[in-house]
């Protein structure tokens, strides 16, 4: 490998899943409804229908457009795309084309990598367009949702400018959280919110870019990450095979089963989609002031976050990467601290308590039955020396089985044990009771130090306060 | 039903007629009418009467073009592509007028889709003249004209995306009104070229296609290019003083002089446009002899088609027979769509999919679509950088009288084309225009067309309304020729 020259440019299309209604029409934007439930004549193509901009939608693809240092048109053109298909019920998608035209052109990001280390993304354009009903092929028919036809669709394209999978998917991850971020989409590849298109060259100069082969709707990070590897291997053995003019520019696609990319008939080259611009819309002045508006209102990114954890929480660089990559997770970290949790600890809860629990069972922290105010509680606790650490889990543990506010857990039942003098009985008891030990630790066995502690945790059921049952041992076995 | 909107509102006020006899009377004139013309794709047998308000409209019956979306009533375009297809929502500019208490009585036949200016290609056949049954009304709005021509009703909505409302009127002897683009809203009208398109009226006189387009008219959240009219109200203000006014004629098209070879009767549909001229010039208005390049003239025909057959064959991709109109056979979905498209669409569409198709394309897109977008451009400043000087354009329409249906009596000169086509520059534009009929040649009536700046439809319809006045063809009735 070290002798190829990698290149990749992407292509990202995410949905706009936070608009009340469709991009071009009053249909509601909520594809995972009854199939067919959230239709309006626009989005089927009935004879007469027009299309209306949402200009919601419009304001997402211009916060888009700033964040990504884009050029913004004066006005707002959109272009019809033609091509028959069955998901495309007007026999044309309105998109916009060409990049000059197109809501952000050019622009760039810069990316951090876990190390500390950045690189730049350059942006071709990035541009609003509708997306196209949703086929499900059956044995012997097929059905058409309309669902998702009209749903606001928004598409980055890249310059060939990547050179690993791993910055692709760094690129990738934190455009998602952009778009979280900004309220502008779930970005939920689960939910189908999420396709790419992969553009990958090998060469053996590194000024000289090899022949293009893109690989179509590759539809999670973890598959774009293996497209890259292993359409760039494919090329590179054939390469290294001597069949260098079999790599043609072609389209592909990511056959998950056996781990390949698989050519596919080259319709899409073929086909010429006779841009011409939508008649429908007028050109649409976007004011200055407008603009203005907007940039103001652009929320705190991922990265601001993280440095803000990092500069001015003390947080490690790896736990600030971990509570940035989804904005729920930050927003809920931001209330722990807004709340007055100690900031590392609220960190060492929510990446190994929280987010061991949400993944293990699947679930979103906005589902998740611990407010940062219930978490509070507990924490409280702990440090007022109530409870243990162990019973602070515990009590979490429990509240989230029987979602029970934890603040009615914390009752005189398990409450630690404080009082020196009963800890004195404790420890005198344990001692007295085995004094072959205590001799053995007497004449140098130190480490014996622990059996006595973990005695007294036996007999206390884990609530004597750690710290002073250790004081309390050590005075009674130096006595 | 050879009445006046006005004239019919006072009878209906007074109780001399009730709005369902009105009502039964045009549907009944619809049979007729269908026997002698076969204006209409489907007449509303069932059709009830109105309460009658102040609202001049309460009560009077009306015909709707076909390609008008009318909720639970059949709306085909003259299309076999949509022969059963029942809409369920209404286009804006009819739930307009329907608010005013108007009754649809039938749905009007037209060229398929708006496409074809003969009145000949719907799918229920060819459409004849109420004056002469072996002449053509014209299209696209060919059952509309023809209708209101034979007296079925005051008026009937029309659409306008080359002429289709405008030359019709002028061959069936009546007022065709297109106003300003986005004046009246395009949602629910069936696009043809939806940059060109505008809904619009056929009366028989300028007061009636004033009080219509007025309830027609104002913005729409549905249409993004529709505008506020609010503040123009065509019939209250129609008899403004128009004296002083000025107005101006093509010469390289109205000069006979201009012409080598000029067919006679096309000679008297010029001589009797430069009489009506007089009249204007006797009402205090100025009108101008005005000389255009003649390259730009040639453009218009040609703009015409490359942009019209381009929005077209776009337009027209929703008709695959999948979820609306008559599924097709086949065993893959290119069939199914093949099929259906085939059997659906006339040859004269097919042939305009395949030119727009053509200029489409990404070799031939700056050639062609690209170069009529320059040209209509070229042409519509043109005519802007005259409208400085001058209220509106004033020109005869098309060449003569109606055609033969036959095609016996077709000229197919080139020099005469601009002529022919003239009016298209009006869509080009967006800007109001009116037909209004100025005389008869062999009996057979003749128009001419006023032609204003946007916005500028109260100036061009006062003006209208001004020689209408001093003229005899106000709310005439097609008498046939024998």
């Amino acid at each position: 490998m070290n002798e190829y020259y990698l290149t990749i440019g992407l292509e990202m299309h995410c949905e706009g899943s936070l608009t009340n209604s469709k991009v071009f029409s009053s249909g509601k934007n909520e594809y995972s409804d009854l199939p067919n439930c959230n239709v309006s004549p626009v989005d089927m193509g009935f004879p007469g229908v027009l299309p209306v901009l949402n200009k919601q939608a419009l304001k997402h693809a211009i916060i888009m457009s700033l964040i990504l240092h884009a050029r913004i048109p004066e006005y707002m053109y959109f272009e019809r795309k033609n091509y028959y298909y069955p998901d495309l019920p007007k026999g044309y998608q309105i998109t916009q084309n060409p990049p000059e035209e197109c809501v952000g052109n050019g622009g760039y990001i810069d990316i951090e990598r876990e190390d500390g280390s950045t690189f730049r993304v350059e942006i071709d354009n990035f541009h609003l367009e509708e997306d196209a009903a949703q086929l499900t092929h059956l044995y012997d028919t097929s059905t058409i949702n309309y669902n998702r036809a009209g749903n606001p669709l928004y598409e980055l394209v890249t310059k060939p400018c990547l050179h690993s999978a791993d910055d692709a998917v760094r690129f990738l991850e934190h455009i998602r959280s952009i778009y979280q971020y900004c309220g502008i989409s779930e970005a939920d590849s689960k939910k189908g919110h999420l396709r790419c298109d992969v553009n990958v060259s090998v060469s053996k100069d590194p000024n000289k870019l090899g022949t293009k082969v893109e690989i179509k709707n590759v539809n999670s990070f973890s598959s774009v990450r293996e497209t890259i590897l292993a359409e760039s291997q494919r090329q590179i053995d054939l390469i290294n095979a001597g069949k260098e003019a079999e790599i043609i520019q072609e389209t592909r696609r990511w056959d998950e089963g056996t781990g390949t990319t698989i050519g596919m008939r080259d319709k899409v080259d073929a086909e010429d989609y006779k841009y011409f611009v939508e008649p429908n819309i007028p050109p649409y002045k976007l004011e200055a002031s407008w603009i203005e508006e907007i940039k103001a209102s652009i929320p705190k990114l991922p990265y601001e976050r993280k440095n803000s954890y990092i500069n001015d929480l003390g947080l490690s660089p790896y736990d600030a990467n971990i509570i940035i990559k989804e904005k729920a997770i930050s927003d809920y970290y931001d209330e722990c601290i807004k709340l007055g949790i100690e900031a590392k600890s609220a960190a060492n809860w929510l990446t190994v308590n929280i987010l061991g629990y949400l993944n293990k069972e699947f679930q979103k922290i906005e589902d998740f039955f611990i407010t940062p105010t219930m978490l509070k509680t507990i924490l409280d606790k702990q440090k007022e020396g109530v409870i243990s650490s162990k019973q602070a889990k515990d009590i979490f543990a429990e509240a989230l089985e029987k979602h029970i506010d934890p603040k009615e857990l914390i009752s005189s039942d398990n409450m630690q044990l404080n009082d020196e003098e009963t800890i004195r009985t404790i420890v005198k008891d344990i001692l007295a009771n085995n004094e072959a030990n205590v001799t053995a630790y007497k004449n140098g066995k130190t480490n014996l130090f622990q059996f006595f502690v973990g005695n007294v945790m036996k007999e206390t059921k884990g609530k004597a306060n750690p710290s002073l049952t250790a004081k309390i041992v050590e005075e009674e076995l130096n006595k | 039903m050879d009445k006046t909107i006005t004239e019919l509102h006072e009878e209906l006020k007074n109780n001399h007629v009730t709005s369902q006899a009105l009502v039964d009377e045009a549907i009944k004139k619809s049979h007729e009418v269908q026997e002698k013309c076969n204006a209409f794709v489907t007449i509303l047998d069932d059709a009830k009467g109105s309460d009658v308000t102040d609202d001049l409209l309460s009560g009077i019956p009306f015909g709707i073009k076909d390609n008008y979306s009318t909720k639970g009533i059949l709306s085909t375009g003259s299309s076999n592509t949509l022969k059963d297809y029942v809409p369920f929502f209404t286009a804006t500019a009819i739930e307009n007028l329907m608010s005013h208490g108007c009754i649809p009585v039938n749905k009007t036949c037209m060229d398929e889709f708006g496409m074809g200016g003969t009145g000949t290609t719907a799918h229920t056949g060819v459409q004849k003249n109420p004056w002469d049954p072996t002449r053509m009304t014209a299209g696209s709005s060919s059952g509309s004209a023809a209708a209101v021509a034979a007296g079925v009703y005051p008026f009937a909505t029309a659409s306008d995306s080359g002429d289709s409302i405008r030359k019709p009127a002028a061959y069936c002897g009546i007022v065709g009104y297109k106003p300003t683009y986005g004046m009246i809203s395009r949602y629910g009208l069936f696009a043809y070229v939806s940059s060109l398109d505008t809904c619009g009226v056929m009366t028989r006189s300028v007061t009636d296609a004033a009080i219509v387009v007025d309830a027609m008219k104002g913005i729409d959240p549905k249409d993004m290019t529709s505008w506020d009219s609010s503040d123009i109200h065509l019939y209250q203000d129609l008899t403004k003083e128009v004296s002083g006014k000025k107005l101006f004629y093509i010469k390289e098209i109205v000069d006979k002089n201009h012409y080598t070879n000029l067919p006679r009767e096309t000679e008297e549909h010029l001589d009797n446009f430069m009489k009506t001229i007089d009249i204007v010039r006797s009402l205090g208005i100025e009108v101008d002899e005005v000389s255009i390049d003649q390259d730009i003239l040639n453009a218009i025909a040609s703009t015409y088609v490359v942009l019209g057959c381009a929005e077209a064959t776009s337009n027209m991709s929703n008709l695959t027979g999948f979820s609306f109109g008559p599924r097709g056979e086949g065993n893959s979905f290119q069939e199914i769509m093949k099929d259906h498209r085939t059997k659906g669409f006339s040859s004269l569409i097919k042939r305009r999919f395949v030119i727009g198709s053509y200029v489409l394309q990404t070799v031939n897109q700056e050639r062609y679509f690209k170069n009529a977008q320059r040209a209509r451009r070229l042409i519509v400043d043109t005519i802007k950088e005259q409208f400085k000087k001058y209220d509106g354009l004033i020109m005869p329409v098309g060449t003569g009288v109606a055609p033969k249906l036959d095609n016996t009596d077709r000229v197919t000169d080139d020099e005469l084309t601009p002529l022919e086509e003239h009016l298209q520059i009006g869509n080009f534009g967006g800007f109001p225009s009116i037909t209004i009929p100025n005389g008869f040649i062999n009996n057979l009536p003749v128009g001419i067309n006023i032609t204003g700046n946007c916005y500028d439809d109260q100036n061009v319809l006062n003006i209208a309304y001004a020689l209408e006045s001093k003229m005899n063809y106000k709310n005439q009735i097609a008498k046939e020729v024998k």
